[in-house]
């Protein structure tokens, strides 16, 4: 516009400049919640962490609890079956990761490092095939004595490491911890 | 004319909150209790959240749900700010049908509170919304605009007040109370003095004290986003106040030369 | 589109040419942003950039809130809760949605009484002012759907007591409220269409509006004086006018601001107080609330339609002249919507040959009167159906009528107008007088 030419014209263009940034910022102020309002809700978070009580399972035994519209399955392995998961040649696996939520991403597939205690007695892991998604059987199944997909054939061994089939990697270790002796807080 | 204006839209908001004079009667005794949360940076009082939850588990429980709220709410700040660990164990002391499993077990922080107990036992949820303390005067909204719905204020006056007249009307038994709309409530009085023993024994056992504090603990279960609200509220009044003061200087400088310019 | 003339698009470099060809948008943009506007318009002409903007808030506000609602009778008003409690933000966006019904009411009612003050309805402009009605019938329609929605006591009997509305219509009354219905009775099938129709109506609002705009950007804006822009050249017109953009944009921006701060007001601390407490009590069809009142927005027609019971004469003489069929209840129906009706109607009641109420000494009283009775209706709507407020509301209906049927047709006989300034320009620079060059003249705004 010609005629809102004058004299003042810095002081003028600031108060231009300061009302457009005013402006951008109470618009950006508005969007936001517009955008956030499609994450999770606090209802739907809540269920992101639940506990589990362990305290009737025994060892050799296991429970599965459906955890976020997914099966985790949840071991107490009895010393034969830690043993035989501790002699395996890491060098023999398909996998050599930990898939473990707990760790680094890079830690190693050593049963160490895929069970949730020290001592190896608990292992916590997601029930979901790597391969296309079925639910493996477990207590000792396969030619690993661990958990055997019949969907496809997958065999994992006693640290639900993959060894023989088609999936590609180890049950997924979900994040978890003890709360207290018997109970196990999943998320 | 923007005096007019203002005016204008002053007295519409006053005449239209008469749409919410009408509940309650008029001769409706109803105290006005100040409570933490009113006024524009008042927030719960987390302590007073807590004896009130103990109020209301020991006694109104018995009878009154909580449907729509959950037990993890609990923990939120701004709110009861219980730890943890006692919002487990609180939980735990309540059992919910699962149909997952098809049968019942103990409630975990992410299930709500049961519903109420008793079919003519209205649930609280939302109770310190669901009524208005204050009316009028004639219809006009002034006395809400001033003082506020009144809600919380109408619960804690209908607590603390019955007379300990009652009276047998078609079977059920009345009581009186000076705060319910008619005068006769089928409500025994839940609340005598003295009805809980509270952790923190510096806290009062009064009649009207633990009458208040289970009010609080209501609009919290009523409103429990009411300091975010109240947050997003004095920050949206603060970016606005200043976006219009930017935009009435630069309205100001772009009109100037047109309206100089005439003169020149 | 403008009779007015003024600068039109022209595209420079090739690009812009190339697409003007095809789809000349840009040219549109350009000449409702640059549509030549009259310099004098004041603080009244405002209102329709905040209906603008509350619209265009309810829609997206409307549109998330849809994303968690659920609209079946037995999780609504749970599902409402879920908005409230745990939806991220969702306390804060239901709230301004719900508050932004009320906004949008407030801004309309100063929208339409500043049009019937300035004459903004009158000729060439009733087409415009036609449409304006009817964008405010489908507000009221979409208001009242919405409020059914959240499924609460006041939303249920509420629907129970505006749908009955339609059961008073003579002979097929009763097939018009199952038929709306769905039902013999608010349920499911209520709730469900309303929602459906709550979420299109808006669009539809939104299409009218365009034609709104469409129609006074073709015949131009009124203005305070009611003295049209010249338009014999484009020197003159240039000398009653200024461009849309950036004059109008940033003066209407600035009191939108200022609208929002009070809005924000109540959002953030009072949101509850324009609506009613029992609509926090989920719907429950065996118990009815103690009062049953409509939202504050309908308050002055439903006061009309109370305000016509059968001992008011006139209404008996409807009853006996039609053999029954109009009785007190379809009479009262007929009133509230006559109200409307008769407003509808401003273009040819009135007869004045003056446009603005600025010039019309007698009709300024009676306009202040007419907006007085505004609000005696809006209060008298809530109070209890008994006396004095029949009385009153019957006086305060008989006055809406009388400002429409009787006094705007006799007004423009009787009174003598004042003569308004012969052009924009003149009555401009008599607001703000001869300056002597100062480029920061005060900037108090016109009126």
């Amino acid at each position: 516009m010609s005629h809102a030419e004058n004299t003042q014209g810095t002081r003028r263009d600031f108060i231009y400049y300061a009302t457009a940034g005013a402006g951008a910022v109470v618009t950006g102020a508005a969007v936001w919640p517009l955008v956030n309002q499609m994450n999770p809700s606090a209802d739907v978070l809540a269920l992101a962490s639940i506990r589990v009580d362990v305290a009737d399972v025994e060892p050799g035994t296991q429970i599965t609890v459906l955890w976020q519209g997914k099966p985790v399955f949840i071991r107490r392995r009895n010393p034969e079956e830690i043993a035989e998961a501790r002699a395996v040649d890491l060098g023999a696996l398909p996998d050599a990761n930990a898939d473990n939520a707990n760790l680094a991403a890079d830690a190693d597939a050593s049963d160490e490092n895929r069970a949730l205690d020290e001592n190896g007695e608990w292992l916590v892991m997601m029930g979901v095939c790597t391969h296309l998604g079925c639910v493996p059987l477990g207590d000792g199944a396969g030619e690993f004595n661990g958990w055997f997909c019949p969907c496809h054939g997958s065999h994992y061994d006693t640290a639900g490491r993959i060894r023989k089939g088609p999936a590609p990697r180890n049950l997924p270790v979900p994040t978890a911890s003890f709360v207290d002796e018997t109970t196990i807080q999943l998320g | 004319m923007l005096k007019k204006l203002a005016l204008t839209t002053a007295v519409a908001l006053g005449l239209s909150a008469g749409g919410a004079l009408a509940a309650g009667g008029s001769d409706a005794k109803i105290e006005n209790y100040a409570f933490s949360f009113e006024g524009l940076t008042g927030s719960f009082d987390q302590n007073q959240l807590q004896r009130g939850l103990q109020v209301y588990t020991e006694i109104c429980a018995a009878c009154h749900g909580l449907k729509y709220v959950s037990f993890r709410n609990l923990s939120d700040d701004g709110g009861p700010a219980l730890p943890e660990d006692q919002v487990f164990a609180y939980a735990d002391e309540y059992e919910v049908f699962d149909a997952a499993i098809d049968d019942f077990r103990s409630a975990t922080p992410a299930d709500k509170f049961p519903a109420s107990a008793l079919a003519n036992a209205p649930d609280l949820s939302l109770m310190a919304k669901a009524r208005a303390g204050f009316h009028g005067p004639a219809g006009t909204g002034i006395s809400q605009l001033i003082n506020g719905m009144g809600g919380p204020e109408y619960i804690a006056s209908l607590l603390a007040g019955y007379t300990g007249e009652e009276k047998e009307e078609a079977g059920t038994i009345l009581y009186e109370n000076t705060a319910f709309p008619g005068g006769w409530i089928s409500m025994a009085p839940p609340l005598y003095g003295d009805d809980v023993e509270f952790a923190d024994e510096d806290a009062s056992t009064e009649l009207e004290d633990i009458a208040q504090d289970v009010s609080a603990f209501l609009m919290w279960t009523a409103e429990p986003k009411m300091m975010a609200r109240k947050q997003a509220g004095l920050t949206g009044l603060i970016f606005l106040s200043v976006l219009s003061v930017l935009l009435y200087l630069t309205n100001k400088r772009l009109w100037a030369a047109a309206k100089g310019k005439k003169s020149a | 589109m403008s009779g007015i003339p003024h600068d039109h698009y022209e595209p420079k470099s090739d690009g812009q040419k190339w697409l003007h060809k095809r789809l000349p948008v840009v040219g549109l943009l350009y000449d409702t942003l640059m549509l030549p506007t009259p310099k004098n318009l004041n603080w009244m002409w405002i209102w329709g950039i905040v209906l603008t903007f509350t619209l265009a808030l309810q829609i997206i506000t409307g549109i998330v809130l849809v994303m968690h609602y659920v609209p079946h009778v037995d999780m609504a008003f749970a599902s409402v809760e879920h908005i409230m409690r745990d939806v991220n933000g969702g306390h804060m966006i239901r709230y301004f949605h719900m508050n932004g019904a009320s906004l949008f009411f407030v801004a309309v009612y100063a929208h339409i009484f500043r049009g019937l003050y300035y004459g903004s309805y009158k000729a060439p402009r009733e087409v415009t002012w036609i449409i304006g009605m009817l964008i405010y019938l489908l507000m009221m329609g979409t208001a009242f759907m919405g409020y059914v929605l959240p499924w609460g006591q006041m939303s249920f009997h509420g629907t129970a007591v505006i749908t009955g509305l339609f059961g008073a219509i003579p002979f097929v009354g009763e097939s018009i409220q199952t038929w709306l219905l769905g039902a013999s009775a608010v349920g499911q099938p209520a709730l469900n269409r309303f929602f459906s129709l709550h979420y299109l109506m808006p669009f539809i609002i939104a299409g009218l509006v365009i034609v709104h705009i469409w129609a006074f950007h073709t015949t131009g804006n009124n203005n305070p004086t009611g003295v049209e822009v010249r338009r014999t050249s484009k020197e003159e017109a240039e000398r009653d006018t200024l461009p849309f953009w950036p004059y109008f944009v940033i003066k209407d921006l600035f009191a939108l601001a200022i609208v929002l701060v009070v809005f924000m007001a109540v959002v953030g601390f009072m949101p509850n107080y324009l609506g009613h407490p029992d609509n926090y009590i989920e719907a429950n069809a065996l118990v009815t609330p103690a009062h049953i009142v409509p939202e504050w927005y309908f308050l002055p027609f439903y006061a009309i339609l109370r305000a016509f019971t059968a001992e008011v004469w006139v209404v008996q003489l409807a009853d006996f002249v039609t053999f029954g069929i109009v009785d007190a209840k379809f009479f009262g129906v007929l009133a509230m919507f006559g109200a409307i009706a008769v407003m509808a109607l401003a273009p040819w009641l009135d007869t004045s040959s003056v446009r603005s109420g600025r010039y019309r000494p007698m009709f300024k009283w009676w306009f202040g009167l007419l907006v007085v009775d505004f609000f005696v209706l809006m209060w008298v709507g809530a109070r209890p159906a008994e006396f004095p407020y029949d009385v009153i509301s019957l006086i305060a209906s008989t006055y809406w009528f009388a400002y429409f049927l009787v006094i705007l047709p006799l007004l423009g006989i009787i009174e003598k107008p004042m003569t308004p300034p012969t052009t924009i320009e003149d009555d401009f620079n008599a607001h703000y007088g001869k300056k002597d060059g100062a480029a920061d003249a005060v900037a108090t705004p016109a009126e």
